[in-house]
């Protein structure tokens, strides 16, 4: 019986139906033109990253030592072969591009699952336990938050070496500390209600409470969270990468595409503008997904 | 209040050492520091010796102690390639930082609120949508790119700036206006929200009832209103700026701390790298304790136990 009794206003974990919460915020989103053209980026850049071969047939690493630098296909000089240009190896622009997006997608989603589940996890133990268990995790929080964020990261990846793994976990390490703060609020509103008072009484574990009743009622602030932070990860990887502390040169990440074009600046200004260019919309399709989510799950905000 | 003030300032303390540790942990769990710190070609012999000189061969409790004694009277060693103070050389490159943030932030405020205000006063209209554009683009796109794109048009194509380095105040527009760019548009957002809510609110219906003219109801009734969480987020905004630097600096070659962090990464200088991260998380948590007093200060309404 615990599981079914929930206090008006609240989510039970299996709502299903015509009218459950997440179909009601599913079409506010429909409602939302700049929700649905975040969507809408967020679905071509997924696809660019999960089938990359088979929308661009050369090799993201095929070098053209006789076409470098070549300008965009519409500029004098260019050709249909390279639509967006080449770059100083004569690599193609367009289909890095298109590959940069499996780096940008892999890293976002890491993240997320690394800082997502710590900082869920943490948030939801320091509202629930209260007591020494969230004065801990405060204090850990504190130190935390003193750091600021990009030189932790610059300084964790200096420190284990470059790549894909370490630039995933220097910035998963660094994006739980949001989640707990939203979260651990959250959780002490929910847990005075009615229906975890009920479910105390009906003898249900500590455990069964936090994850059957109270964690689906946290989930549409922590999805909403968790986009912001993929658009977050985003730059930051680029941000790394452009630094030269990311993932290995070879590798096409549009952050190492910006860092290698930033010497052509004045002769093949293309090399930099294009990369930039799939970073902006990636990240602004997400944010825009983010945006309408929120506004959709939470009709109090704005 | 001063129980407030008390347990704020013990939190700070807190979290410093906390970063202290976790700086700490960072160089002496990842591996032997030695051959971190040390070029990769070095023998056995130049290891040990090394290992030896900098006290790596005592027990970790031990180099603990002496790190948390040594940084808390700001000594962080000398740095390995320069052979200085490695604290020194990161506050000697401090001003420069701090040039750089008050710019961006004289940007961030003199750009992002009007521009916010005049979102909210005419929603829905051209000026809104494209503030409200060009918000999104300052949020979304990376600060290094728009650093690259503003030295394309402006230094490489119209030559109106130089594309780097430091000197009068040319040399300060680009890499100010690119590192404002984030936060001018968070602000602007968050100005354009805070302004409707006070908008729809009583009190202004009624100074515009009462026959005001609409200048004072916007700067006397509405801005007052308005102004606490924009204050607030234009303080965390300043250590956004200050964190922020790191990128600016490297791009424009602004000879700021940010850029002596990412050099010291690469020259494997871990001595400056640690005094970088823990001036960094000084004033970071400085800014917050600041931010949160002024806030008390500001609001009336709010009162500490």
């Amino acid at each position: 019986m615990a599981a079914t009794i929930t206090a008006p206003g609240a989510v039970p974990a299996d709502a299903v139906g015509a009218n459950s919460p997440w179909r009601v915020a599913l079409r506010r989103i429909g409602r939302d033109p700049g929700a649905v053209l975040g969507a809408i980026i967020v679905v071509i850049v997924a696809v660019c990253a999960l089938f990359a071969p088979l929308i661009v047939h050369t090799d993201p690493n095929a070098q053209d030592l006789t076409a470098t630098l070549q300008p965009p296909a519409w500029l004098a000089g260019g050709s249909h072969a390279h639509p967006l240009g080449t770059d100083n190896l004569g690599r193609d622009l367009l289909t890095r591009i298109v590959w940069g997006a499996r780096i940008s997608a892999i890293v976002g989603l890491a993240v997320v699952a690394i800082g997502g589940s710590i900082g869920i996890g943490l948030g939801l133990l320091a509202g629930y336990q209260r007591g020494w268990v969230d004065a801990l995790i405060a204090r850990i929080t504190d130190v935390q938050l003193a750091f600021p964020l990009v030189l932790l990261a610059v300084a964790i990846v200096a420190v284990v070496g470059a790549g894909l793994g370490t630039v995933i976990a220097a910035i998963g390490l660094t994006s739980w500390v949001q989640y707990v703060r939203v979260i651990r609020a959250e959780t002490l509103s929910l847990r005075e209600r009615e229906f975890v008072a009920a479910a105390v009484a009906s003898g249900a574990t500590s455990g069964r409470i936090v994850l059957r009743h109270l964690l689906p009622n946290v989930a549409s602030a922590a999805i909403v969270l968790a986009t912001f932070e993929i658009a977050r990860a985003i730059v930051l990887e680029s941000s790394l990468s452009f630094l030269g502390l990311g993932v290995p040169p070879t590798t096409p990440s549009w952050g190492g595409m910006l860092a290698d074009g930033r010497q052509y600046l004045d002769t093949a200004w293309w090399t930099a503008l294009f990369p930039g260019l799939a970073i902006m919309t990636a990240v602004m399709g997400v944010n825009l997904l983010g945006d309408g989510l929120r506004d959709a799950l939470d009709p109090n905000s704005r | 209040m001063l129980a407030f003030l008390v347990r704020r300032a013990l939190g700070a303390l807190w979290a410093l050492a906390g970063v202290a540790i976790v700086v700490f942990l960072i160089l002496h769990l990842s591996g032997d520091p030695a051959t971190v710190m040390m070029p990769p070609e070095s023998s056995a012999a130049e290891l040990a010796a090394f290992r030896h000189a900098e006290g790596f061969d005592r027990p970790l409790i031990v180099q603990f102690g002496s790190f948390v004694l040594d940084a808390a009277h700001g000594d962080l060693g000398l740095s390995l390639r320069h052979q200085q103070p490695a604290m020194g050389l990161a506050l000697a490159r401090l001003p420069a930082t701090v040039l750089l943030s008050a710019a961006a932030m004289l940007i961030v405020i003199l750009v992002g609120v009007p521009a916010g205000v005049a979102s909210a006063l005419r929603p829905r209209t051209a000026v809104d949508y494209g503030a409200r554009v060009v918000a999104l683009i300052g949020q979304s796109a990376p600060t290094y790119w728009i650093g690259l794109m503003l030295i394309l048009l402006f230094a490489v194509q119209l030559g109106w700036f130089p594309a780097g380095g430091i000197g009068d105040w040319h040399n300060l527009i680009l890499p100010a206006a690119t590192l404002g760019f984030f936060s001018t548009a968070k602000i602007m957002r968050l100005t354009r929200s805070a302004m409707l809510d006070v908008l729809a609110a009583d009190y202004l219906r009624t100074a515009r009832a009462k026959g005001l003219d609409a200048g004072h109801v916007i700067t006397g009734h509405a801005l007052r209103n308005a102004w606490l969480p924009i204050v607030t987020q234009l303080g965390v905004e300043l250590g956004t700026l200050l964190s922020g630097a790191i990128i600016t600096e490297t791009v424009f070659a602004w000879p700021g701390v940010g850029r002596l962090a990412v050099q010291a990464v690469f020259e494997r200088d871990f001595p400056v790298v640690e005094a970088v991260v823990l001036l960094a998380a000084t004033i970071f948590v400085a800014l917050n304790l600041v931010v949160d007093l002024l806030y008390a200060v500001l609001d009336p309404r709010i009162r500490y136990a």
